[in-house]
């Protein structure tokens, strides 16, 4: 049994799971109220809370553009980490190509965020 | 036993069988029981043994809840068979199986040399922090020191958590909920100077980190020791060694 003397790595991902399920869970329900609910129909807030030149505005803010890259970035972390383990509950089992193929994709997310937000300029 | 017939009861108890050097696998065979309100499945068991099929095996020792041996599937739910009552089973009929996720070395009796090879690597033992003569007496422990890791000494290495574990059912090389509930036993223990190295165990591949926060542990252990709470802090405690490592000269577990 050589995995119970190796150091596992997990800590790291478990890091970006725990603090993006926080996140998640102190502002996932509230951006599904706003940006599904309250905007389109007009509840709350006014329909043009995220016009175009609203929203760009935002995102070139460095605090809007921090928030809007935490809550991608860490979002994703923490899904694709249940997703890892969701499959591997179904019998896929967590091995070394199920994470490449999990986290990889919540890196990959991370770098186009990352892209988009640098792109659109301060 | 015989006397125990009185009051005209009887319970179908359904039992796997596997006699490894007869049966190619696992089948049921079912017994019917005499018995009254007062009877735990074990007792159940015995009569078979007793008075219908001594080629029956199942291990026992104590009879109330102390010993850990009697630990099996009673329909579907990992209990202790002293701790369980056939009067609880309205239907007439309880399966009985060996534990779940363990290898059966004959009927009910499971091969437990996993759990015990990985209990021995814990050091399931206090080493003290300090060497003390004799002369200076014993180690004292304050209430608030005991209240710590008190809970966690209850456990009498029954395995029912491991059958409960769907992330040891998937993946037998997890050390288990019973090992972390016995690590984190002296880990917490303030006479205790050995936690950086158990630390390696519950921060390795095989450690706290396969946990998924099922909880079912928990909830099947019969004597109330909280499996799920030692690998959650364990979860919070390798992660800072992991990362503390890299701050302090000689901080983590390695």
């Amino acid at each position: 049994m050589k995995s119970i003397t190796r150091r596992s790595n997990a800590p790291v991902f478990w890091g970006l799971f725990g603090a993006g399920g926080m996140l998640a869970a102190l502002f996932g329900p509230v951006l599904v109220f706003i940006t599904g609910i309250a905007v389109p129909l007009g509840i709350i807030l006014p329909a043009d809370a995220m016009s175009w030149p609203r929203m760009q505005a935002f995102a070139q803010h460095w605090a809007g553009k921090g928030l809007l890259f935490l809550v991608v970035a860490l979002f994703m972390w923490h899904a694709m980490h249940r997703i890892l383990h969701s499959l591997h509950d179904l019998g896929v089992r967590a091995g070394t190509a199920m994470q490449f193929a999990c986290y990889g994709v919540a890196l990959l997310v991370t770098i186009l965020a990352t892209w988009a937000l640098m792109a659109l300029g301060f | 036993m015989a006397e125990t017939t009185g009051n005209g009861k009887v319970v179908r108890i359904e039992v796997l069988r596997y006699r490894p050097e007869q049966d190619e696998e696992p089948f049921l065979q079912g017994y019917d029981v005499p018995f009254t309100d007062d009877m735990s499945v074990l007792q159940g068991l015995q009569y078979i043994k007793d008075w219908l099929d001594g080629t029956l095996s199942f291990r026992w020792s104590c009879r109330m809840a102390i010993c850990g041996s009697c630990g099996m599937m009673i329909d579907g739910e990992p209990r202790l068979a002293c701790k369980t009552f056939l009067r609880d089973f309205p239907a007439g009929t309880v399966r009985v199986e060996a534990l779940a996720h363990f290898p059966i070395e004959r009927d009910l009796v499971i091969r437990m040399d996993d759990f015990l090879a990985k209990l021995e690597r814990i050091k399931p033992y206090i080493i003290p922090k300090e060497a003390r003569t004799l002369a200076q007496g014993e180690y004292l422990q304050t209430p608030a020191e005991l209240d710590v890791y008190e809970q966690f000494s209850s456990c009498i290495n029954c395995l029912l958590c491991y059958a409960a574990c769907p992330q040891y059912g998937l993946n037998p090389e997890f050390v288990g909920p019973g090992i972390m509930a016995l690590l984190h036993r002296y880990n917490a223990d303030s006479r205790d100077g050995a936690a950086a190295e158990r630390m390696e165990i519950a921060g390795s591949e095989a450690g706290v980190f396969n946990c998924t926060a099922v909880g079912y542990c928990s909830e099947v252990c019969p004597k109330h020791v909280d499996p799920a709470n030692a690998v959650n802090q364990n979860k919070t405690r390798a992660a800072g060694d992991y990362f503390l490592r890299f701050i302090t000269p000689k901080g983590g577990a390695r």
